[in-house]
C-alpha cells in the first residue's frame, strides 16, 4: 500500500513536490518533518522502488529522496526508471552505504545528490536546499 | 588482535556516530569484555548483520525498549510502536553494515540487516569464537554492541 497525504491549499503553490522513498517508517517521517522548513510540498511516500514508480504517475513529484537498500525494487533501479520518465526530476539518494563507489553509481544512474545515513536534520535540510538550487 | 581491535572500533564508532547525529547526544562506550562460557545477554530489540568472506561472524546492537523510545522522542517521533522500534534498531544495523562495507572493502560480505525481538531470542554464533561485548551507555540507559568474528 502506498502512503499519501493531502495538504491544505497553501497561499502560493509550492514550486517543489517531494516524494520520500524509504522502507523505514522512522526515516520517512523524519524527512517529512524536515521538509516543512524549506517550504517544499510533501506529496507522498513509498516503501520501495516499485511503490515509488506506481505513485510517481499520480503524484508527479519534482523532488525525491531515495533509499538504496529496499525490498522488491532497490533504489538504484528506481532512480534509473524515474529519470527515464522525467529527465528533470531531482533525486537525493540517502543511504547507509557510505562508500564512494555507491555514491558514484547512484549519480551515474541519474541521482542529483547523495547523503549518508545517519544524518542530522541540518544536513538533510542542506542537502534538500542544494537539490532545489541545482 | 590488532586486526580485531580495528574491526571492533569501526563498529563502535558507527554506533557512537549514530547517537551524535541522529539523537544529537553523545553516547559512551563502556569497558569491553569477552563473553566467555556464556552467550551475551540479548535485550528487547536487536539489529543484526552477518559477515562472511575473509572473516565470518555476526555483529549486533541490542537495546532495551525504554532506551529506544527515548531515542525516538529525541528524533521528534511520537509513534513508539513496535514497528518503529524495529525500524530504529534496523537503521542502526544498517549503519553498521554501511560503514563495514566502506572500511573493510569487498573481502567482507555483509548481509542485509535483520531484526530480532525479545530477550529470549537465540543468536547463532560461529564455532570457536568469543563474542566481544561493548556496553553503549547513553543517559541512564545501557545497550550492547556485540562483535563476534572468527
Amino acid at each position: 500500500m502506498a502512503l499519501t497525504r493531502k495538504k491544505e491549499a497553501p497561499h502560493e503553490a509550492p514550486t517543489h513536490r517531494l516524494m520520500v522513498v524509504d522502507d523505514s517508517n522512522v526515516i520517512r517521517r523524519r524527512i517529512e518533518r524536515v521538509h516543512d522548513l524549506l517550504g517544499i510540498e510533501f506529496v507522498g511516500a513509498a516503501r520501495n522502488g516499485r511503490e515509488a514508480l506506481e505513485l510517481y504517475e499520480k503524484l508527479q513529484p519534482t523532488l525525491v529522496t531515495m533509499d538504496l537498500t529496499m525490498p522488491e525494487m532497490d533504489g538504484n533501479e528506481c532512480v534509473a526508471r524515474l529519470v527515464e520518465r522525467d529527465p528533470n526530476i531531482r533525486i537525493l539518494v540517502i543511504s547507509a552505504l557510505a562508500d564512494k563507489l555507491t555514491a558514484i553509481d547512484a549519480i551515474e544512474k541519474g541521482a542529483s545528490g547523495f547523503l549518508c545515513k545517519p544524518f542530522t536534520d541540518r544536513q538533510l535540510n542542506e542537502a534538500l536546499r542544494k537539490l532545489i538550487e541545482s | 588482535m590488532v586486526r580485531t581491535e580495528t574491526e571492533v572500533s569501526v563498529f563502535v564508532d558507527s554506533v557512537l556516530h549514530y547517537f551524535t547525529t541522529t539523537v544529537q547526544q553523545v553516547a559512551e562506550c563502556g569497558t569491553p569484555y569477552l563473553a566467555l562460557g556464556r552467550t551475551p545477554e540479548i535485550s528487547d530489540y536487536t539489529g543484526m548483520i552477518r559477515i562472511s568472506g575473509q572473516r565470518e561472524g555476526v555483529v549486533f546492537f541490542t537495546a532495551p525498549k525504554s532506551m529506544l523510545c527515548v531515542m525516538l522522542m529525541r528524533m521528534q517521533e511520537t509513534d513508539m510502536s513496535h514497528d518503529n522500534l524495529c525500524d530504529l534498531v534496523g537503521e542502526i544495523a544498517n549503519t553498521l553494515s554501511g560503514n563495514a562495507r566502506r572500511d573493510f572493502g569487498p573481502q567482507f560480505k555483509i548481509s542485509v540487516p535483520s531484526i530480532v525481538c525479545g530477550r529470549e531470542a537465540e543468536v547463532a554464533y560461529p564455532a570457536n569464537t568469543r563474542p566481544i561485548v561493548i556496553p553503549i551507555e547513553w543517559r541512564t540507559y545501557r545497550a550492547r554492541l556485540v562483535v563476534c568474528l572468527n
